[in-house]
């Protein structure tokens, strides 16, 4: 994309420096724990040591006794004010705090409310709970057996630990394809639970003014519009009016997903604010954010793909179980409960396609969230890119030309996709292609071939995904009923300065400067000129916050489509001012001309100044103008990434030796920022095919709880990245743009998982489930007869 | 018990359990929020601060165990309202995002910087090996560090 504006102005393309950085690298940002208010009491939380039981007792009186502790909050107390229960977003319920029994290890049982966080603590280890252990329900194919226990008790219909079954696609003309197909592969997958873990928790302070009968609430929250509206729904009867409920989100270290559920701490910090009328802070430690708050994935998927002999791929089908834990509260705004699973077509043409998914309970934590990826589409890409791959194996041709063969090709776009989607552009053979030279394809697969003779494990591993992003048109995309569009108010300021203000949050996306760089390029205005301000449901405009990479494609039109609202009125002053007919006038970015003469103009801030100082009669003075944009369409990025892996035989770890990611996000906003956008999320990527699991003993301990046991990659660990673009604009998008904050997530860990299997195959693997671990993959090299 | 201590070249005294954490300290005693906690239990990094030159994790060590002895915190890096130059490479490099292990990230470096003036990109991941980030990938970190490297070598600070 052509730059349109000067580096001094900063529009669309300019890698300028973040806005935000000046406080970050001094320690003068302001998240949650950084803010102490006179007076604030400290909410520290009694977890439960069992997966299921019953309660018998809370013993609070030594607790109590302690010094600084104030009360002790049970169920029961929250049950007088029926507030012990809260909805989930998927209309499911879940416990604030209980009343019968525990469901997962690691559950609130009760909080503790003290005057410091010291004197919670020491409360909070002092409360005395009895419990009753029931039958622990772990794996969620054993939870659908007859005579299984069954956990929600408190439906009363509940016969079962099922929850809803869904199914998408046309069966019967995918069972003929299979039928009348000359290969299939199948295979189990399994994509394990895992947790976001960004650096900061979740937390708040709750803040009930009683005088002003106003509650504020500092959170960790990716949608805080969305927040005070679920909150005024849950909590008006007991006076919590939308209209006197704040919510802010001071700066977030870190979402990925994992701030956007309303999590019981928080709930519990608002009720024991409104009955003290004290601030209370409640700030959860890594172990309970690993060990409560909401999961990712665990999907256990059976997945079959169809082709003919030719290599021309026919159909695919999928049966899935969704474990939810003991209650649905994903995070997912889509209208369909496995979110938007049914991408899992992806990048290629096929003409059939089913999709079956089953949701179950167990005794684990409520969930799920999206781990950096719009709701369910890594574990649509791991699917098909595993057995694309599979196939491709299968059939002995080369992953890359099949991939290529089967592509949908650039011409089919707008391309509807046989699970009903419309990709709305796309170039996946340019991507693939610039992928295969960068990193020397050609030249790797003899390299491999030479290593193979010499009993030497090398594998080389292709992912070309296609994102689904931008959630997105009201007519698929709602929370709880509130449509998912997006909202930008911007306001010129008499000297041509601005603030905009979006529905929006940034956990480190950098929207105070891609933002700014948005209305430069549509204003002319330097992007330093203006202010970006998000996250006080006060001042800013309704919206649905942040996740699912929908930032740029929803609310960054919304910046676009304001800004030019607000360029029609400043065309009508310019005329006013040059005194010209409107349509006589030449827009460039930063000022009016008059055709045929550009020695007569206005500038924007020309024009500023005089909507406040010399407007035209019958005209409204001020600029200004807001704009809720419901997008048309999803956005589609895509790319396609080759990853080099060397085994050791010995200790079964696999090294990444290259990887190579080529991304396609449409126009680009700021270079540096996507850069750093695809370096994370391909660190995202890696994380869970090599390291990061949360998984279950027999009788519910959660194993990698802590990060003792829950490994984050170190700079040691993570590969050395090497990027690079292709630009295919979003037809639909006012700026072209697609969003890419996720991408990388959703395409790497099959690229390695991949090429683990490719350097294995002829060992006769033909899967291996992600984590791949030194110790997973030195069983599998043992029982395959490799030794070292 | 009383804690005598230094705080970027301040001096600062305070009556404190024993058991008080060196980071609540700094952060809810002293009110330098720049250092963050992340996990409670060393392993993220993002409450790294300097004793005595050193770098250490302040969600584990007593706020006791610093008295007597000298602090530094990323406060304490911009002198006269001239950057580091590690805050300039992290600025300039894109070396963060959500801001959160930041504080951390520029100590553990600054301390290695003053050890190892020119180091490999791999001395550098291994020293940044105890701080962790979610968000960047490390990429632009080494990139970071390396800028300010160069710079001090040149004699920019």
């Amino acid at each position: 994309m052509a730059l349109r504006t000067s580096s001094d102005v900063g529009g669309m393309g300019h890698s300028i420096k973040r806005k935000e950085d000046p406080r970050f690298i001094r320690g003068k940002g302001t998240y949650v724990d950084d803010l102490q208010l006179p007076g604030m009491l400290y909410l520290d939380i009694v977890r439960s040591p069992y997966a299921h039981a019953k309660i018998k007792k809370i013993d609070t009186a030594k607790a109590l006794a302690v010094p600084g502790v104030l009360a002790v909050i049970t169920g029961q107390d929250l049950a007088k004010y029926n507030l012990h229960w809260m909805p989930t977003l998927m209309s499911d319920t879940q416990m604030v705090l209980p009343v019968e029994k525990v469901m997962y290890q690691a559950q609130e049982v009760a909080a503790v409310l003290a005057t410091s966080r010291y004197a919670a603590a020491d409360g909070m280890a002092a409360v005395e709970v009895q419990y009753e252990p029931l039958p622990v329900v772990v794996d969620p194919r054993k939870a659908l057996e007859p005579g299984a226990p069954v956990l929600r008790t408190d439906k009363k219909d509940k016969k079962d630990n099922h929850i809803w079954h869904w199914e998408w696609g046309d069966r019967a003309a995918t069972d003929r394809a299979f039928a009348a197909a000359d290969v299939t592969v199948k295979q189990d997958i399994y994509i394990p639970r895992i947790h976001v873990a960004s650096i900061e928790t979740c937390g708040c302070i709750a803040h009930f003014d009683k005088v002003n009968e106003k509650l504020t609430v500092w959170m960790t929250t990716q949608a805080p519009h969305a927040i005070r509206t679920v909150f005024a729904l849950v909590a008006g009867h007991v006076g919590l009016a939308e209209h006197k409920i704040r919510i802010i989100s001071p700066d977030i270290g870190g979402g990925f997903g994992g701030k956007v559920p309303v999590y019981p701490g928080y709930v519990i910090a608002v009720a024991a604010s409104v009955l003290t009328g004290k601030p209370v802070k409640w700030i959860e430690d890594r172990m309970e954010n690993l060990q409560a708050d909401s999961f990712a994935r665990d999907y256990h998927i059976t997945a079959e793909l169809a082709a003919k002999k030719d290599g021309t791929l026919t159909a695919l089908r999928i049966k899935t179980l969704a474990d939810h834990g003991y209650a649905d509260a994903a995070a997912n705004p889509s209208k369909f409960p496995a979110g938007l699973f049914h991408v899992c077509t992806g990048s290629y043409d096929l003409k059939a396609a089913h999709v079956e998914v089953d949701g179950v309970y167990t005794n684990k934590p409520p969930g799920g969230i999206a781990y950096r990826c719009s709701f369910r589409v890594t574990e649509a890409v791991h699917t098909i890119e595993r057995m694309v791959d599979l196939m491709a194996h299968q059939l002995g041709v080369d992953a890359a030309d099949f991939r290529m063969k089967n592509f949908i090709r650039p011409e089919q776009f707008p391309y509807k996709s046989a699970l009903g989607w419309e990709y709305d552009s796309g170039n996946y053979a340019g991507a693939l292609q610039l992928a295969m030279k960068r990193i020397g394809y050609a030249e790797l697969r003899r390299e491999q071939a030479e290593k193979r003779k010499r009993g030497e494990l090398m594998g080389i591993g292709i992912s070309s995904f296609t994102e689904i992003v931008g959630a997105g048109p009201s007519k698929h995309f709602d929370i709880l009923g509130l449509k998912m569009f997006d909202s930008c108010e911007i306001r010129i300021h008499p000297t041509g300065k601005a603030i905009a203000r979006f529905g929006t949050k940034s956990q480190g996306q950098g929207h105070e400067t891609t933002y700014a760089q948005i209305l430069a390029e549509e204003l002319g205005i330097p992007a330093k000129d203006i202010q970006i301000e998000e996250g006080d449901t006060d001042t800013a405009p309704y919206g649905l916050g942040t996740y699912a990479s929908r930032s740029t494609p929803v609310a960054g039109a919304a910046a676009a489509m304001a800004a030019r609202k607000i360029q029609d009125k400043a065309r009508k002053i310019a005329a006013h001012l040059l005194e010209a007919a409107p349509d006589d006038l030449v827009w460039e970015p930063g000022k009016f001309s008059v055709k045929g003469a550009a020695d007569r103009f206005k500038t924007i801030q020309d024009i500023a100044f005089a909507a406040y100082t010399n407007h035209p009669q019958g005209m409204e003075a001020g600029l200004e103008a807001v704009s809720y944009y419901d997008p048309p369409n999803l956005t589609y990025p895509f790319g396609s990434y080759i990853c080099v892996v060397d085994i050791d035989k010995g200790t079964g770890e696999v090294k990444v030796r290259r990887f190579v990611a080529v991304d396609d996000c449409g126009n680009i906003i700021n270079p540096m920022i996507v850069d750093g956008q695809i370096h994370g999320g391909l660190t995202m990527g890696f994380a869970p095919a090599l390291m990061e699991e949360i998984s279950y003993d027999e009788i519910g301990n959660i194993q990698g709880g802590s990060f003792i046991d829950y490994l984050l990659p170190t700079a040691v660990e993570t590969p050395k990245w090497e990027t690079d673009k292709t630009c295919t604009p979003s037809p639909h998008h006012p700026l072209g743009a697609k969003g890419v904050g996720e991408s990388a997530t959703v395409g790497a860990p099959a690229a390695i998982a991949n090429a683990v299997v490719d350097a294995l195959w002829h060992l006769g693997v033909r899967h291996v489930d992600i984590p791949i671990t030194p110790p997973k993959v030195w069983k599998l090299l043992r029982e395959k007869g490799v030794t070292e | 018990m009383q804690v005598k201590l230094s705080i970027n070249g301040e001096k600062h005294e305070a009556d404190v359990e024993p058991r008080l954490l060196l980071v609540h300290l700094i952060r809810e005693v002293l009110r330098l929020t720049g250092t963050h906690i992340g996990c409670d239990t060393t392993h993220c990094g993002a409450c790294t601060v300097l004793m005595d030159g050193r770098p250490v994790k302040s969600c584990t060590v007593f706020a006791v165990q610093a008295s007597g002895r000298e602090i530094m915190t990323v406060e304490g890096l911009e002198q006269d309202g001239k950057l580091h130059p590690l805050q300039e490479g992290f600025m300039a490099e894109h070396g963060l995002q959500c801001g959160y292990c930041t504080p951390g990230m520029l100590m553990t470096s600054y301390a290695f910087l003053k050890k190892h003036p020119a180091p490999s990109e791999d001395d550098i991941r291994w020293a940044i090996s105890g701080n962790l980030c979610r968000c960047t990938g490390y990429v632009n970190i080494v990139k970071a560090v390396q800028y300010a490297a160069a710079k001090l070598q040149q004699g920019g600070a």
